[in-house]
């Protein structure tokens, strides 16, 4: 069974949402994500969600460009992700980490090279947030016979023939986009994301995760038990991207709050 | 072999290039665009609301005039000037928005939002929403609205909001993120008027369609001037929207040559310039796969270019195409190729080209003196070059 689908599993028997954490590698440098991704595991944290930079990070909001922006200049690029992964791994075998990103960087790797290291050192899925499943069957293919997991997002804009469609070509979980937006964005209506989850899970067996606009325990209490997990990424960025000697006694105080929230 | 009205095919691909590369919450909205583009595309009435536009508004259309003392001085081919300088706003960009803003109507929306690099197709834009009553927001790199203050004043009285972008690179592909970033926001109010040949499916397409009107015009003007077609194309190639424009046409009339000529900066192998069909590779970015400028970790390379309007890492995917089919032939003219002969236009013919098209002139004035008398070389004006005038004097040295 694969990390991802275990940890749902689990969470599922014990009632429980995945709180899903993103954060952009390399920032503030490679060494301390990885201690990081460990810190937010030992908060509560089920699966992670690393961000590969990308120099034009289209879907992201101020403060996930400008982390892309550092981690770029700290020159950490897939490689260097990879490398993160597989040193994370050393101590964790059983989170499950799913890198985020943007495809030509992936491509410039390779997709078949890209999928077989990234197999190697232990990642679980891929989110390309610029492939519609349209564009990704060469992807769809190299990962998923190597047992990485094609994350797809659905958007409050997808009808109901474009859902089936995704569902049928994704693996893993679905990421539903909380608002018609970029990542960070204001607010979104929970009422409406309530309605659209409801309809979305009419359509797969495979977990729902929420994302895009959810900062804060209030935001997350909001949409609780609505799906089977929720995503914090801007919120979480933007601690990281903070004064360094602060970094681990926020990070640790917003996830003991939003972890209490779930 | 290409085969007119065939490509983009129903992914929006030429060839492998092309497609729609972007988030899942734009997709709805371009197959929305998709069905009511292809909805109008053979519309009589629409076609005839277009037409009456360009005719009346623009004032199409543009002559193909001779460079009677220019072809003289070079000394071979003769050279006829497409005078899209001549348009109203002063460039080509307009011949697309008087078409894209009709179909933001159709679609009911109440916003029309622009990306632009030189700040043509920013001007182009808040025109037709003037003419229209419809809101405008334009979005312009930092370094470009530096470069480009006329334009940026120009929007302004047209009633345009002009948003600088301070991300990346702060010119025309940062521009574009930004823009994407607003629709994707407000997709339900807003329609994006991309201003060239590029992003996801179907703006290539649309863009290219609404420019071929230069191309036909220049086909049935050569009828009549020279009863043949003409023996050479050349237009510079930023995103690709001017020379698609007066390529397509022509694409299956395999005597007329066709070159593209992209900025070569200060050189290629000081890799400062924009010039992604000459010295870039495959990649996908702004929602299209097309050559890219881009380094060994798939990361998008900043580009450079004497001309804001062509200072773009990508290009238009059936450019793309065209130089890997062989139907097209890409070249590079330089910072100083091209203010050369920016200047040389100018005192020769008295027209004062853009930076843009300059480039393009720049290869003219190689390749027209190796060619026989009786050869033809259409050449696209793209746009005039009041807006770049600041811009010239301050290398000169000159404080206006």
């Amino acid at each position: 069974m694969s990390r991802i689908k275990r940890t749902f599993s689990s969470l599922q028997e014990q009632g429980k949402q995945a709180l899903i954490a993103y954060l952009v590698a390399g920032v503030p440098n490679v060494e301390s994500t990885v201690s990081l991704m460990h810190l937010m595991i030992d908060k509560g944290v089920d699966i992670l969600e690393l961000g590969v930079a990308f120099s034009d990070p289209m879907s992201e909001g101020p403060l996930i460009q400008k982390a892309h922006e550092k981690a770029l200049t700290n020159n950490v690029t897939i490689k260097e992700v990879l490398y993160i992964v597989k040193k994370f791994r050393k101590k964790d075998n059983h989170t499950p980490v799913v890198l985020m990103g943007y495809t030509n960087p992936f491509e410039a790797m390779g997709v078949d090279k890209f999928c077989s290291r990234a197999a190697a050192v232990g990642i679980d899925g891929l989110l390309l947030v610029d492939m519609p499943f349209e564009e990704s069957s060469e992807f769809y293919k190299a990962a998923t016979s190597r047992n990485i997991d094609i994350i797809r997002l659905v958007a409050p804009t997808t009808n109901k023939a474009r859902v089936k469609e995704i569902c049928l070509n994704a693996t893993g979980y679905i990421y539903y986009i909380s608002l018609k937006g970029i990542t960070g964005a204001a607010s979104f209506n929970p009422r409406d994301v309530k309605e659209k989850v409801k309809t979305l899970k009419r359509s797969t067996n495979l977990p729902i995760a929420i994302g895009f606009g959810i900062k804060n325990g209030a935001m997350v209490r909001k949409i609780r038990n609505v799906a089977d997990g929720v995503v914090v990424g801007s919120a979480l960025v933007e601690i990281i991207s903070g004064k360094k000697n602060r970094i681990k006694r926020d990070l640790s105080n917003k996830l003991n709050e939003l972890v209490s929230a779930l | 072999m290409v085969k007119k009205n065939i490509l983009p095919n129903k992914q929006g691909r030429f060839g492998k290039y092309g497609g729609r590369f972007v988030a899942e919450t734009l997709v709805p909205a371009l197959e929305d665009l998709s069905k009511e583009y292809y909805k109008v595309k053979t519309n009589k009435d629409f076609k005839k609301e277009i037409d009456n536009d360009l005719k009346h508004f623009v004032g199409r259309p543009s002559p193909l005039d001779f460079a009677k003392r220019w072809t003289k001085k070079l000394g071979g081919a003769q050279i006829y000037l497409k005078r899209e300088d001549l348009n109203h706003t002063g460039a080509h960009k307009i011949n697309n928005t008087v078409g894209q803003i009709l179909l933001a109507k159709r679609m009911k929306k109440s916003r029309v939002i622009a990306e632009t690099g030189a700040g043509q197709h920013g001007v182009a834009t808040a025109t037709v929403a003037a003419r229209h009553g419809l809101e405008c927001v334009v979005y312009m790199g930092e370094e470009d609205i530096k470069r480009q203050s006329l334009n940026v004043f120009r929007m302004k009285l047209l009633g345009a909001k002009v948003v600088p972008v301070s991300s990346g690179s702060k010119t025309l592909k940062d521009a574009m993120n930004e823009a994407m970033r607003d629709w994707v926001t407000n997709v339900d109010s807003t329609y994006y008027i991309i201003g060239s040949v590029a992003g996801p499916h179907p703006y290539p397409e649309i863009v290219r369609d609404f420019n071929s009107v230069v191309g036909r015009e220049v086909q049935a003007q050569s009828k009549k001037l020279f009863k043949k077609d003409p023996d050479l194309l050349v237009a510079c190639v930023g995103g690709g929207s001017n020379a698609m424009g007066l390529f397509y046409p022509f694409l299956n009339k395999k005597k007329v040559k066709l070159i593209g000529v992209e900025a070569g900066g200060l050189g290629l192998s000081t890799g400062k310039h924009a010039a992604p069909l000459n010295a870039g590779s495959e990649g996908v970015l702004h929602g299209m796969r097309t050559y890219l400028m881009q380094d060994k970790g798939g990361q998008i390379l900043e580009t450079h270019s004497i001309s804001a309007g062509l200072d773009y890492p990508g290009v238009g995917p059936e450019h793309s195409w065209l130089k890997d089919s062989g139907r097209a032939q890409y070249v590079v003219a330089k910072d100083n190729e091209a203010l050369r002969a920016f200047k040389e236009l100018t005192v020769v013919e008295g027209i004062m080209p853009a930076l843009e098209t300059s480039h393009a002139l720049a290869y003219v004035r190689k390749i027209a003196p190796k060619m026989k008398k009786n050869k033809i070389i259409v050449v696209n004006i793209s746009g005039r070059g009041d807006k770049d005038i600041d811009a010239v004097a301050k290398i000169e040295g000159i404080k206006l």
